[in-house]
């Protein structure tokens, strides 16, 4: 074998790459016509895309945004753009929008769930995104009943007597901590219901006979669109993930009675549709409330959508926790930090982290199952679309509406989603 | 394996006063016997190396010392407290004795300062601003002050391993506890490991390590415990343990390690 000597004189300048390998024209090669099967389904694909688009883009704009009913739709469309064009009717949409969004909500009223929604999202804002000052969180504790009461109206005493409630039980708690942990706990919880259940309604009528401050009732039959959707799922989500996390700790734990009543929720809400906890709200459950109270449906329904997505966070916590290294407790315990010390501030953050994607996709799918109220009777969006079609006006219409409803659901679900990758981006410190 | 090693063991004194005293102890996972009747008592300033085969108990020995494994039969009083099933009790215990483990088991999504200044911060009552010197002095000691804001998926094992140290002594522990400190480590970063524990046991700190590192055994080590079957086979100094093994078990285990 023979070889010639070498020595490089001058050393080379650096090329720049073909055009075929890099650029426009390198990433169309490689992924588009990356040989002749890949080149033939790119070209099947550009021809079904085309086929869809084309027969979707002039049904989405050239379309009619301003009618009275259906009819006439039709006849502007067949005046404007030939007898053969098939083109939306966005006229809905538009003589309909405040329905669609705050449904039967009194329209001399619609400040109130307008500055709710904007005070939620000042609420939000500092539990998304941690750089915010802590203090805000202050604000987002008192939201829910602030919210509520903008939302609901009634004697401005009832939001800050439900607080009272907490207050009860916080002060029942440490009044008897010192005589017996147990005791403590059962008073603090005990407590404050028998408040809301019993003392607080004529405390609230007798203070509101006194100062009467408050804003005009809203009944919760008037609520109803993107509102209702909003008010269920919000609320749900915010909920379900702290009991779902207790959820999850419960059926960890060595506590027998505790385990066992935690796999006993988790497993019954897992085996029972949505549907069905909805038809319990609306009928059922008045039947095991004391006699007498009046249990808004609104809330009933809130209860079941936080119970039935409680009990799949658990389930989907309970894989971050068991893909937690077992040296990860132990570090916790062997440098003396107590049970609830080492869940908050070592295995929590952990665990969470792992299980975001399965938290936001539950979070997602409850908002969208906030949808299947409609079957109780509460107008939210999808609600609303049957009763519009309801009006003689309207009848027939199906597309644009549901187009419409489906945008603005996937407006809210898509944020969730990307909010969901910021955060496991933030959060990704393990370099692993 | 050099003999030199025996005879440059620092003075390092033991005093009468007892650290840990384990009485009777015996454990069962299920119907397996894991420990039988381990009797040992840990006098103050010790640097006891417990060695044995795989299975031999040793690391469920000084695991059920700050109770991460529960003994079904016998006593173990640690510097004065009795360790029972009483969570307060436990949880004085374990900041008192601090532990290292095989895999470093440090707290990934927290950076090496607040590794350090957690358990102070929260379990000690230490206000932050001193928590925060203590982890300084800490990392200056285990010779990583720099990599303080990092997290622990950017440190090599034996960079881990050191802030794992620090962490514990971040609590002020008045024991320490090894399992098996090294094993995980390329052979590069034992060293710079067992550097850090020889000056741990200069400064006086009482230790319990599980190692197969019959160097620092000899470097260090007041005592050597051969663990076999769950029970103690053989304890004594480090250079009559490993020039004139009595028990023919020991013989077999030192031949084995030191034989190549």
């Amino acid at each position: 074998m023979e070889f010639q000597p070498f020595v490089r004189t001058r050393m080379l300048d650096a090329k720049p790459a073909p055009v075929t390998s890099v650029g426009p024209a390198g990433w169309i090669r490689r992924n588009l016509f990356d040989g002749p099967l890949n080149a033939a389904m790119t070209l099947v694909m550009a021809f079904v895309i085309f086929l869809l688009l084309s027969h979707l883009l002039p049904w989405v704009f050239l379309s009619v945004w301003h009618a009275e009913s259906l009819a006439e739709c039709r006849e502007i469309i067949d005046q404007r753009y030939g007898t053969g064009h098939s083109g939306a009717c966005w006229a809905v949409i538009h003589e309909r929008f405040f329905q669609l969004v705050y449904g039967f909500y009194p329209p001399e009223l619609y400040w109130r769930p307008n500055l709710t929604f904007i005070l939620m999202l000042g609420a939000l804002a500092p539990i998304l995104f941690t750089q915010l000052p802590r203090k805000m969180m202050v604000f987002s504790a008192l939201f829910p009943f602030l919210g509520a009461w903008l939302l609901w109206g009634g004697s401005v005493w009832q939001p800050v007597l439900v607080l009272a409630g907490f207050g009860i039980g916080f002060a029942a708690w440490t009044a008897l901590a010192k005589v017996n942990g147990i005791l403590a706990i059962a008073a603090g919880l005990i407590l404050p219901v028998l408040w809301w259940v019993f003392a607080m309604e004529p405390v609230v009528n007798g203070l509101h006979a006194v100062i009467p401050l408050g804003l005009e009732p809203v009944d919760s039959t008037q609520f109803g669109g993107f509102m209702v959707s909003v008010v269920i799922g919000v609320t749900a989500i915010t909920l379900s993930l702290p009991l779902g996390i207790m959820l999850a700790l419960g059926r960890q734990t060595d506590l027998f009675i505790v385990r066992t009543v935690s796999i006993g929720f988790i497993e019954f809400i897992r085996g029972v549709p949505l549907i069905t906890l909805l038809f319990v709200a609306s009928t059922l459950l008045n039947y095991f409330m004391p006699p007498g109270t009046n249990f808004d449906l609104i809330v009933r329904v809130i209860i079941m959508a936080t119970l039935f997505s409680a009990a799949y966070i658990a389930e989907v916590i309970r894989g971050g926790l068991a893909a937690l290294p077992k040296g990860q407790y132990e570090a916790a315990d062997s440098l003396g930090l107590d049970y609830w010390q080492a869940q908050r501030l070592i295995i929590m953050p952990q665990a969470l982290k792992i299980a975001i994607p399965g938290i936001v996709s539950t979070f997602i799918g409850l908002f969208k199952d906030t949808t299947l109220v409609s079957i109780i009777g509460i107008l939210d969006p999808i609600g609303l679309s049957n009763a519009i079609r309801a009006d003689s006006a309207w009848q027939g219409i199906y597309w644009e509406l549901f187009a419409f409803i489906g945008f603005v659901f996937f407006i809210f679900c898509f944020s969730m989603s990307r909010y969901s990758m910021y955060l496991e981006r933030k959060l990704n410190t393990g370099h692993r | 394996m050099t003999d030199t090693a025996v005879n440059t063991a620092p003075a390092m004194t033991v005093s009468d006063e007892v650290a840990i005293s384990i009485q009777g102890m015996n454990k069962w996972y299920g119907q397996f016997h894991v420990l039988r009747d381990i009797d040992l008592t840990v006098y103050r300033g010790e640097r006891i190396v417990i060695c044995g085969p795989s299975g031999s108990g040793k690391s469920t020995m000084i695991r059920c010392i700050n109770a991460l494994e529960e003994h079904q039969e016998g006593k173990i009083t640690v510097d004065g407290t009795v360790l029972s099933s009483d969570l307060k009790n436990i949880d004085k215990i374990r900041s008192e004795v601090g532990m290292c483990f095989q895999h470093f088991n440090l707290f990934p999504h927290l950076t090496i300062l607040e590794n350090c200044t957690l358990a102070p911060i929260w379990v000690r009552k230490i206000p932050k601003k001193e928590a925060i010197e203590t982890a300084m002095h800490f990392l200056e000691k285990v010779k990583i002050p720099d990599q303080a804001n990092k997290y622990p998926g950017q440190l090599s094992g034996g960079q881990q391993q050191r802030v794992a140290i620090a962490r514990s002594l971040c609590m002020r522990p008045k024991i320490m506890l090894f399992d098996e400190p090294t094993s995980a480590l390329d052979p590069e970063m034992i060293k710079e490991v067992l550097d850090t524990m020889i000056q741990l046991a200069e400064e006086g700190m009482t230790m319990l390590c599980v190692t197969h590192e019959m160097g620092f055994a000899q470097a260090v080590a007041n005592r050597v415990i051969f663990m076999d079957q769950g029970q103690i086979v053989e304890q004594n100094e480090p250079k009559a343990f490993f020039n004139n093994p009595q028990s023919e078990r020991t013989k077999l285990f030192l031949s084995q390690i030191l034989g190549h």
